[in-house]
């Protein structure tokens, strides 16, 4: 059984540091989400090896030690059994995809011969380019490449810097399935930079965020999204994510019914229809609103009984975030400080979530 | 006249001695300078820059200057000169050793700065992406920075070669003037003429211009094509 990853360390860099003391779960994903300068890379660096804290820094994996300064120890990061997948593909330009390929596939001890780079090639979709050149290759295949080439080392943790910023929309929804992919396929844990609401929503089950080289908050998804004591940089497009279920399509109005722990709510039918079970939608604080009563009359669609459970000023002074309990899933909703007060909300206040919108992630 | 008839026998001893020094003193370098190139492109160390500045000495001094210290580290009473004798190799001054040693010193910038250059256009990125597929520092440099600085190589031994092949100062002061040991064709050149030996003097002569116009032309190649290669 695993204990997870204990990471602790501080880097000093002129006009910037971070210190962090994380513990992440030792499956699933982890994201490191965080505006850009937040020290998320480093912090990704960092775990690698590739940069060297000062010292009092520990990293362990799953109950294997890479750092103890303590003890002077420090395991350089070609001796750490794990999968780096850069922002950039930053595939070999001397070697040819297969060499790319079998570049770590031949130095990681304990990983699988020939037929593991055929299968990883297939499950990625690169099968069909393994002879050519990498300057020959698209944006999304290259970076495909690089993600089998770190998966083939047999990795036991899997660091993921953006892997999709450098691509443009189309090319990083021909990357998100296999991603998502890997996330139900890989029994390994992974750790995903990335500064996308979207990605995370759709990638990650725990969620560190950071800001100016600390850690603002770290937990599981839903949860740490609905906290209020979050700065303005996280609070301002703030939302929740919900797991729901497919529970049917009505023809007549192309409407999609979810079910989740909170009660149901439509969303207008995917062409073509998802079929899935299980899907992940988006609510941003914006658009919920709240009333006392079920309203009647009403061209909003997506009535969901709820439980106010705190509230928190944001950085509009007129505006409050509400956050709500669902059933059992949290919800926020932003509203006027004026709102609050003339509906006499407090914690414990029953009320009607009005959303106007929810978007269906994956 | 036929064009082996235009070389005498001296003078080809002189340009067979010629290629054999350059060739030996390329792969000297190649060896010697690459571990050096290697730290100065890599090394944040305070000591880089007036390291670099001693491996580019051999371009501003005099060949005097610089044969005149070797020489005088190299006879009876220098270091080197003590420990060649200690290890039983006698004295290197106006030997063919002796000058393969000298001119190693001489041609040292014309192989550490282009291989420089070349370390130092990887850049970091795939040699973190090499450590983070298992390989370790040793394997970094010949699986990745050796095939991708290759064009730095060969520019480099380009240059050493041509670069030995054009010596003459440092050669006149080391080695003197041996028939089959130390007189090379820049030297035989200036021999033939002392005296007035000037059909032999041209035929030498013209075949150096050849050859370095040919050497110039490859390089410049090889750099357009790199800079092709990069757009």
């Amino acid at each position: 059984m695993s204990d997870g990853i204990v990471a602790r360390f501080s880097i000093d860099y002129p006009g910037f540091s971070l210190g962090v003391d994380l513990r992440l779960p030792g499956s699933g994903v982890t994201a490191l989400f965080g505006p850009s300068g937040s020290g998320k890379t480093t912090c990704l660096r960092a775990i690698a090896g590739l940069e060297r804290p000062r010292g009092g820094g520990y990293l362990s994996v799953n109950s294997e030690v890479w750092q103890d300064d303590a003890k002077r120890l420090f395991v350089p990061t070609h001796r750490r059994p794990l999968g780096y997948v850069f922002q950039e593909p930053s595939l070999f330009p001397h070697l040819s995809v297969r060499g790319n390929l079998e570049y770590g596939l031949k130095r990681a001890a304990g990983a699988g011969e020939g037929d593991g780079l055929e299968r990883t090639a297939e499950i990625l979709g690169i099968a069909a380019l393994l002879d050519r050149g990498p300057e020959k290759l698209s944006g999304g295949e290259r970076q495909r490449v690089a993600i089998a080439r770190a998966l083939l080392t047999r990795p036991r943790l899997l660091l993921l810097d953006e892997p999709l910023a450098s691509l443009d929309l189309r090319r990083r929804h021909e990357i998100l399935p296999y991603l998502e992919r890997l996330h139900d396929e890989l029994e390994i844990p992974s750790i995903y930079v990335s500064h996308m609401p979207d990605e995370v929503a759709r990638l990650a089950d725990h969620l560190v965020l950071l800001d100016k080289g600390s850690v603002i908050a770290s937990g599981p998804l839903q949860e740490t999204l609905a906290r209020l004591d979050l700065p303005a940089a996280f609070t301002d497009d703030a939302g929740v994510f919900i797991e729901a279920r497919i529970a049917g399509h009505d023809q007549a109005d192309e409407l999609t019914r979810l079910d989740f722990a909170g009660g149901t709510i439509y969303v207008p039918r995917r062409r073509p229809p998802t079929s899935a079970g299980r899907v992940r939608c988006r609510i941003e604080a914006r658009d919920v609103s709240l009333t006392l009563q079920k309203q009647a009359g009403t061209s909003i669609l997506n009535l969901i009984p709820a439980v106010v459970v705190d509230m928190a000023p944001t950085e509009h002074a007129a505006q409050v975030l509400v956050r709500l309990d669902a059933g059992g899933t949290p919800l926020l909703a932003r509203i006027t400080q004026r709102s609050w007060k003339t509906l006499g909300l407090e914690p414990g206040s029953r009320v009607w979530a009005q959303v106007k919108t929810v978007v269906l992630i994956g | 006249m036929t064009l082996g008839g235009a070389f005498s026998d001296s003078d080809l001893e002189a340009i067979w001695l010629t290629v054999e020094l350059a060739a030996l003193v390329t792969a000297l370098l190649l060896i010697i300078g690459s571990p050096i190139a290697w730290w100065l492109a890599r090394t944040p160390s305070r000591w880089k820059r007036p390291l670099a500045a001693i491996v580019a000495l051999p371009l501003v001094l005099p060949p005097t200057v610089l044969g005149f210290y070797l020489l005088v580290a190299m006879g009876p009473h220098g270091p080197i000169g003590e420990l060649t004798q200690s290890i039983g190799l006698g004295l290197l001054p106006f030997t063919f050793a002796g000058l393969v040693v000298a001119s190693v010193v001489y041609s040292l910038p014309f192989m550490i700065q282009p291989l420089q250059n070349a370390f130092e256009a990887i850049g970091e990125r795939p040699l973190e992406v090499a450590s983070t597929l298992r390989a370790g520092p040793l394997d970094r440099f010949f699986s990745i920075a050796v095939p991708l600085a290759r064009r730095g190589f060969i520019a480099g031994a380009i240059l050493t070669f041509a670069h030995t092949v054009g010596e003459f100062g440092v050669v006149l002061m080391i080695g003197g003037n041996i028939p089959g040991e130390t007189r090379v064709a820049s030297v035989l050149i200036y021999d033939h003429v002392e005296a007035f030996q000037y059909a032999q003097a041209h035929w030498l002569s013209g075949l150096l211009v050849v050859f370095a116009f040919a050497v110039l032309v490859s390089v410049g190649t090889l750099t357009a094509a790199g800079n092709t290669a990069r757009r």
